[in-house]
Order: C-alpha cells, then structure tokens, then sequence
C-alpha cells in the first residue's frame, strides 16, 4: 500500500477514529475494573478488620482485660512476621499495653477510620508503608486499636494500573494495526472501483467494476455501479441513435429545401432580384446545414472513445501544413503566419480532427488580427506537447475565457462578425477527445490559445 | 453514362434523378437495398450510388457483397453520417467516394463524373493540355501561349488536379481531400483564395480565361465557357 496515498484517505481518518473510539472504549472498561477492584479489596479488608474487632470485643466482654491481652498476644505470635494485621491495647490514657505497633498512631480520624504512615523496621531497612485501622472504646476506657498495613493493597492497585496501561498499550498497537490491515483491503477494493472510473471517464464505456465474490457491501456497490454503467451505455447508445436518426430525418428535408433552391437556382429565368432572392436563400440554408452539420460532428466527437495512442500525428507537419492552406488567406490583411518549430512533435491523435480544430483557431486568429500584424503558430514537445495559436488582435477579456468554449457563445463584439458560436466548442470537443487541456492567455496584445496534450503515450 | 441510384428518401432521389438526367445520363433507381444488390449485379452500370442507410439490406453490406463479385465498379456512398469514422467506414467496404448529405448536386455530380473518369483511363500521356495551356508532368513545366508560368509546388498541385478533370467541375471539398489531403471543413473560403491566385497567374495576362467559378459548386477548367 502506498503510505502517500494511505494518509489523506477516507480509510486512514476511519483508523484514527476507530483506534480513538476503541482505545476511549477500553479505558472506560480498564477504569471501571480498576475502580471496582479497588473498592472491593478496601471493603474485604475493612470488613475483616470490623468482624476481629467483634471478636476482640467479645472476648473482653467475657474475659476481662487479661484476656483480651493474652488473645492478642496469640494473635500478634501467631501472625506470619510479615503479617499486617496490627493489634494495639492501650489504658485510657492511650499508654500501649500490648500490640505490634509501638504508640497509638497520629493521622487523619475520618468515619471512625484512621489512615496513618506506619514505619516498618524490616529487613530492608526503614520502609513506609500506608496503613489503616479501626479504634474501639472497650468498656473501662481501655482503647483498642485494629488495622492493617495497606502496602499490600497499594502494591496491587499499581499492579493493576500497569496491566491495565500495557492492556491499553496493546489495544492501541493492535487497533491501529488492524485499521491498517482492514483499511488497506479497503482501499484496494476501492482503487478496482476507482481504477474502473477512470477507464470508463476515459471513454471505455464497456468496462464494469470486478465483483470479490464475498457478496459484501462493496459487491453490493460495484453491482450498483455496473448496473448504473448498463444503464448509461443503454442511454447512450439510445443518443447516438437518436442523433443518427436526427442526422438521418431532419438533415434530409433540409437538403430538399436546399435541393428545390439549387435546381431554382440553375433553371431560373427570373428577373436579376428574383435571382439575388434566391441566391441570399441559398445561401442561408447552406449556413442552416452547416450548423446543424457542426452541432452533429461535437456530439459525435463528445462520443468518441478517447484517442488510442497507435495513431501518430505530427504537429509540426500539421502546423507547416496549416499555414500553407492559410498564408494566401492572411496574405489578404499583410498578415505572417510563422512557425518556429524545426522539429518533430509527435503526438498521439487523429489527424484530420486535430487540423479541423486548429483550422477553427486560425481562422479566429486571422479573423480578429489588424491588418500587418504577425500570427504564430508554435509547437514542441515541452514537458508536455503543445500546440499554439497566438495572434495580436483584441484578444478575449479573462472572465470571458471559459465561456466562449460554450456552445453558441459569442462575444459582443464579434456579433456583426460572420460565424455561428460554434467553432471554439468543436475545439474543445477535439482536444477532449484527445485528453487534451486547451488555455487561452494574453498574448499582449491579443490571444494565444494554447492545447497542451499528455505527455505519456 | 448509366447509374444506378439506390436511395430511400423519395425527395433526394428525384433531384439526382432529375439532375443527373439533366446531365444526359441514364439513371436506374431502386429504393431498398436488396433490389439494389440484384441490380447490381445483373445489369451493367458505369457508376452506383448508394444511401448508407436503406431498408431490407443497408449500404455498406450491400457494397461488400457487390464487391465480392466486382472490383471495379465505381461506387459513391451518400450518407447522413458524415464524420471521419463513418466516411472510413465506407471506404474500407469497398466504396470509392463518400459524400455526406445534405450536398450540393453539383458536388455529387462532379464527383460522379470523376469516378466514372478514373475507371476510364485516356491515353498514357506525359503532357496534359486545356487550350493553350499545357502542363508537362515530368518536367512540371506549366505554359500558356507558349509563355511559362512559374507556381509554386501547392499552386502546380492544384492546377494538375484541375487540369486532370478538364471540363468537369471540382468542388472546393473535393480539392481539400485531394490536394491538401485533409477531411475538414473549413469555415472561411480559403480553397477561393488559392483559386484567385492560380487565376491571377494563369489567366490574368490572357484574353480568353480558363479557370471558371461555378456557381454554388466549385471550379471547372476549361476552354469552352
């Protein structure tokens, strides 16, 4: 997988939140587990602290203070040395009579709890611990003291805090590795679908998106998307054949019109106006059909599949050829026509097609120059091969620029001018064809319309 | 001549009947594509002109299974369809010329009397003459009245095409796919430009003009007009 691709992709943002979502999830349980751990062991210890109070109590109650002291001394003897139960007996006065701790401890009373730092002479030396316990007023003013060394407890809660982080840790490496895994897959079912896109943006209307056979959402997707396709190709040939059938019944009466004028036309004996009528009829119909002929050729060049890279136009033998068929035109206004080019620029494209369009910029070209100005026709092979027409007429106002690509367009100022709007939206139905980008820029003055065409072919 | 029309839209039929007939020549007409076919090949025709789209059998299946039964038989395809791809379309069936509807009769007609003319070569000559003009194919010396005329390469390609169809009109289509070698449209008159070139060098310095504008159709070089 490519790691540039990966990180702007929708699947990579889909890890991020997945792992966040997950990881958010599980520290809710971890805390929660945590939480209910702890309480439960300081709630088991103080409830085995309160039954020994009972027990102590009840002993007292039965035995009197010597007894008390003799069970305690049992119990203090008895207890692992490590133990940490602590036992203290004092007089009223607080004065220890016996236990295991050496005074009554200092710390905060809170709920008939005491939680006090208790200091641990072991074997490794003076440790602090944490400790808690519970005092009780036996009858007679002697206090008794039962609590326990909570380190045991606090080494557990860490425990289980770093379990719990590593726990966490490991989802985190886990989720992100598995978003990974899973976007990975992901993308590549779409790239199919995206890859699939393209070819039929490029024109290759039959492809169809290649099914996984797991029959999951993404086959469900693509045989949407094939179906969608089936439809398009149905309504497109639907269109060709319509625009066909239109060539076919609307051009036919036309031509009959045009027909009964000619025949008018060559067998009239008519006065000189009647023969001027006929002739300006003539004429009109003739542009009807052209236009209508021009309208015809976009859409079916819009229909074309894209320009297979076998056929090789050399533009700069386009070019040549191009102002030989034009210089006796431009030659009319004082015009040059040049071009620089002395080499080959090889292209894939169709010929006849390519010279129709550039035919259309010329004539614009020569059209819009003032008389005694230059018109140059560059081409190369650049980064990219391109082709451009640049003269130094008045040129097309930059937000005009997009617009005159339209059909029937017209600027203003080139109303009174003959010409039907249509010859800049065929060149940019040629150059679409050929996957081609046309740019018009100032050439200061004037226009220059450059066609840039892929570079790879 | 003797043509055979195949062609279904009664209207375009008549005016190249009409037309053609005006022309003196013979013409046969048929509106669907299987009485075309059996036509044909039964009767014997200098030229055909076939529709692409026809009921019973269309145009381009028809030329193919004419053209497995005769070669040379010139045929011009007529079609509504008038794009590169349709035009190749045709040619590689086997038609000799295409012409895309609506055209001109003077279009179809100059192009009918061309093909006709290629099928029935003259004799092998290496000097071809209109009038007092000559044009001599190996040294591509052009001369009127003995006087010799200076072109340039694109100009002595035209006047050869036009020469080579005497007396026949050359529509400016005809002279772009032949001379330029290019299927477009232009839409300026740059073919009239050349024209009045090749006129102000062939025909300004002489009394009588040969290189005539035909009204609505094309050019025709001749010496009777």
């Amino acid at each position: 997988m490519n790691i540039a691709r990966f990180f702007p992709s929708t699947t990579f943002k889909l890890v991020i939140w997945y792992v966040g979502l997950f990881s958010l999830s599980v520290i809710v349980i971890f805390g929660f587990i945590y939480w209910s751990t702890a309480t439960y062991m300081a709630t088991q210890t103080d409830a085995a602290i309160e039954t020994e109070i009972q027990a102590l109590a009840e002993h007292y109650e039965k035995g009197g203070i010597r007894a008390l002291r003799q069970l305690i001394v049992e119990r203090v003897q008895r207890q692992h040395p490590t133990g940490t139960t602590i036992f203290l007996l004092t007089n009223p006065a607080y004065q220890p009579l016996v236990g295991n701790i050496s005074g009554w401890p200092k710390g905060n009373e809170n709920g008939g709890w005491i939680d006090f730092t208790l200091e641990d002479a072991g074997t490794a030396g003076n440790e602090l611990h944490m400790a808690r316990a519970r005092p009780f007023l036996l009858r007679g003013g002697f206090h008794l003291l039962v609590g326990r060394d909570t380190e045991t407890l606090q080494v557990a809660k860490t425990r289980i805090i770093q379990s719990l982080s590593w726990g966490l840790v490991l989802t985190l490496v886990l989720g992100i590795a598995g978003g990974i895994v899973m976007s990975g897959r992901m993308l590549r079912r779409l790239d199919v679908i995206n890859d699939t896109s393209q070819h039929i943006m490029d024109g290759d209307l039959s492809q169809r998106v290649l099914l996984s056979g797991d029959n999951d959402e993404f086959d469900q997707l693509a045989r949407n998307l094939n179906r969608m396709l089936d439809k398009i190709e149905t309504l497109l040939d639907d269109i060709h054949r319509v625009s066909d059938n239109i060539a076919h019944d609307m051009k036919t009466p036309l031509a009959r019109l045009r027909a009964r004028l000619e025949s008018l036309v060559q067998s009239s004996q008519e006065d000189l106006a009647t023969r001027h009528d006929l002739d300006v009829a003539l004429r009109e119909s003739d542009q009807l059909l052209t236009m209508f002929n021009v309208v015809l050729r976009i859409a079916r060049i819009e229909a074309t599949p894209h320009i297979q890279p076998t056929e090789h136009v050399n533009l700069a033998i386009l070019a040549r050829d191009l102002i030989d068929l034009y210089e006796p035109l431009a030659a009319e206004k004082n015009l040059t026509l040049s071009c620089p080019t002395n080499q080959a620029v090889m292209i894939a494209g169709d010929r006849d097609m390519l010279f129709q369009a550039f035919s259309n910029l010329i004539d614009n070209a020569i059209k819009y120059a003032p008389l005694e100005s230059h018109v140059v026709l560059d081409t190369d092979l650049g980064p990219k091969p391109f082709f451009e027409i640049s003269d130094q007429g008045p040129g097309i106002p930059e937000p005009q620029h997009e617009r005159v690509f339209q059909r029937f367009h017209r600027l203003d100022q080139s109303r009174s001018t003959p010409g039907n709007g249509l010859g800049l939206s065929l060149v940019r139905a040629v150059t679409n064809v050929h996957s081609a980008t046309i740019s018009l820029s100032d050439n200061r003055p004037g226009l220059a319309v450059r066609v840039t065409f892929p570079a790879a072919w | 001549m003797r043509i055979l029309l195949i062609e279904d839209d009664p209207d375009t039929a008549q005016h190249v009947r009409r037309g053609l007939a005006e022309s003196m020549h013979v013409v046969d007409h048929t509106d669907n594509g299987n009485d075309g076919l059996g036509l044909a090949l039964t009767e014997h025709y200098d030229v055909i002109i076939v529709d692409r789209m026809l009921p019973g059998r269309d145009g381009i299946s028809l030329i193919k299974a004419l053209r497995e039964k005769n070669q040379r038989l010139p045929i011009l395809i007529l079609s509504a369809l008038g794009d590169t791809d349709d035009r190749v379309a045709g040619l590689k069936a086997g038609g000799d010329d295409y012409l895309a509807k609506p055209f001109a009769f003077s279009e179809l007609l100059a192009r009918v009397e061309a093909l006709q003319r290629r099928t029935q070569q003259g004799p092998i000559t290496t000097k071809l003459q209109v009038g007092d003009l000559t044009v001599d194919l190996l040294s591509r010396e052009v001369r009127r009245a003995n006087q010799l005329i200076s072109l340039q390469p694109r100009e002595y390609r035209l006047l050869l095409y036009l020469v080579q169809h005497a007396d026949q009109v050359v529509t400016r289509t005809m002279l772009l796919e032949t001379v330029w070698d290019y299927h477009f449209d232009p839409q300026t008159n740059v073919i009239d430009v050349h024209i009045s070139r090749l006129r102000s060098k062939i025909d300004r310095d002489f009394d009588s003009p040969l290189l005539h504008t035909v009204r609505g159709a094309g050019y025709v070089i001749s010496e009777h007009r």
